[in-house]
């Protein structure tokens, strides 16, 4: 059966970032599917060089916009290793309310595109509107709505007030209803279920083979999550991670689902239990040694390996970010669907391009 | 229960074993997070093998000289292919075995200059009016 080369991105619909896939076809079915990647490679490992530990953060922050918090936060947890830096109690919980609160409004943006993908514009806004309150959250109390720059080596920089508090339990209570109320249009909705079961389908075994992390992966029935690792209050707060078990692009969005109304009841817990005290400790000297940090982000594990050489400069910083790990199982996915499905199963692991290319 | 921040421990490597030890983790169920490359300053090169299962790491060091070809092991884990490829870009590392070999244009173009003469990519520059 003779083959056609059809292009897929860097511009697409689907896309809101610059991603290109040459999709090899046999009449309408995808046979091969080859990655080119480079539009937004910013080289910000290789920054490592000319900036310090200390503006580092501001650096990896702008490494993705949707989950900037989280990158700084497995930033400073390498370097608060490597320099014995014991974080205050009021910072850890301050740290996960700030990165929940992110992984809200990433799997609410998240839901919005798979809605504007399928064509249903009205619930796209719906996502984005609900998901306005988050980003409210943000800037009201870290200043900035996106790149919040909370985090810094030794705790964080801004602390909430009780206003501050019973604001935000207020704005989730009014976030969780209207959630209620989509999710219930969604799963409803024959269409959306129609395009998305059965596409992108990834067993258990292809994502450990493959490497696939986050929804992706506990979508395929794996549970793990890196806030099994019990990081910052996630010890007392306790956690149980969200699964699925078909695999495909509809589970995928359940498991975000899911995750949205986690991230809630972690919020307000922290909330709940939030301890008096100081909110970053003074640090003195510079990092040596090597260190490895793993955060959950709304993709997925995020993974930092760290080198520092005793000066303020450090020897290396790597990032692995979630979506490098999940374009090998994407690219698996496609082997075998229609054409028509590639733009929902590309769509399914949530790709950060930004993220990716660094 | 495995930390989640943790002093790096590796296993030295020696380029013969990377397959080996590759194929011993795949088996064993596994996943590859990454590899990580330290340019040491001394004319070599750290490669280091990031495996995971079920939360808890392993990691392997191989110390090459710049210029040295690695076997790869994109054919066993296919996830390898654009760590890989990511390394012949930043580093000019060369891979035999490749499964799908970008020739150091994953990210980059051919006309930019060679690995390791790079430096930061992000650069700011200002034109006069």
């Amino acid at each position: 059966m003779s083959r056609t080369l059809i292009p897929f991105g860097p511009q697409h619909p689907v896309l809101p970032e610059p991603l290109h896939l040459s999709l090899v076809l046999e009449n309408e079915t995808v046979v091969e599917a080859i990655p080119k990647l480079g539009y937004i490679h910013r080289g910000l490992e290789n920054l490592t060089a000319l900036r310090d530990y200390n503006q580092m953060i501001y650096i990896v922050e702008r490494v993705c916009g949707i989950c900037s918090c989280i990158h700084a936060m497995c930033f400073c947890h390498a370097v608060e290793h490597l320099m014995q830096v014991e974080v205050p109690r009021r910072a850890k919980y301050l740290r996960i309310i700030w990165s929940e609160l992110h992984r809200m409004h990433s799997h609410l943006l998240w839901l919005g595109l798979l809605a504007d993908a399928i064509g249903f514009e009205s619930l796209f806004m719906q996502f984005w509107k609900i998901r306005e309150r988050v980003m409210d959250i943000n800037e009201a109390t870290a200043g900035n709505r996106v790149i919040i720059s909370t985090n810094v080596i030794g705790g964080v920089r801004k602390d909430l007030s009780r206003e501050h508090q019973r604001w935000i339990v207020d704005e989730l209570n009014i976030l969780e209803t209207e959630m209620h109320r989509l999710e219930k249009i969604c799963t409803d909705d024959y269409t959306l279920r129609k395009r998305t079961v059965g596409v992108g389908v990834l067993t258990a075994e292809q994502v450990i083979q493959l490497g696939a992390v986050g929804p992706t992966m506990r979508a395929s029935g794996v549970a793990q999550d890196a806030r099994m690792l019990h990081y910052e209050a996630f010890k007392e707060l306790g956690f149980t991670p969200v699964t699925a078990l078909d695999g495909d692009s509809w589970a995928r969005t359940i498991v975000r689902f899911k995750e949205v109304y986690q991230s809630m009841d972690i919020v307000r817990q922290a909330i709940n239990h939030l301890p008096e005290g100081e909110i970053n400790v003074k640090v003195r000297g510079n990092p040596t040694g090597e260190a490895v940090a793993r955060v959950e982000q709304p993709r997925g594990e995020l993974f930092y390996y760290v080198k520092g050489n005793g000066s303020k400069y450090l020897d290396r910083v790597r990032i692995r970010t979630p979506t490098f790990s999940n374009i090998p199982p994407m690219l698996a996915m496609l082997k075998g669907i229609q054409l028509a499905d590639v733009p929902v199963a590309v769509l399914s692991i949530d790709p950060c391009i930004s993220c990716t290319e660094r | 229960m495995p930390n989640h921040v943790d002093i790096l421990e590796a296993e030295p490597l020696s380029l013969d074993r990377v397959r080996e030890v590759a194929r011993a983790n795949f088996e064993a169920g596994f996943r590859l997070v990454t590899l990580s490359v330290v340019n040491l300053g001394d004319g070599n090169l750290d490669i280091i093998y990031h495996y995971d299962k079920n939360l808890e790491m392993r990691h392997y060091r191989l110390t090459v000289p710049i210029g040295v070809t690695v076997p790869s092991i994109s054919d066993i884990y296919f996830c390898a292919m654009l760590i890989e490829n990511e390394s012949r870009d930043h580093y000019g590392i060369t891979w035999d075995g490749l499964v799908i070999d970008f020739q150091g244009c994953l990210y980059l173009e051919k006309d930019t200059p060679p690995p390791l003469l790079r430096g930061p990519s992000c650069t700011i520059s200002t034109i006069g009016r």
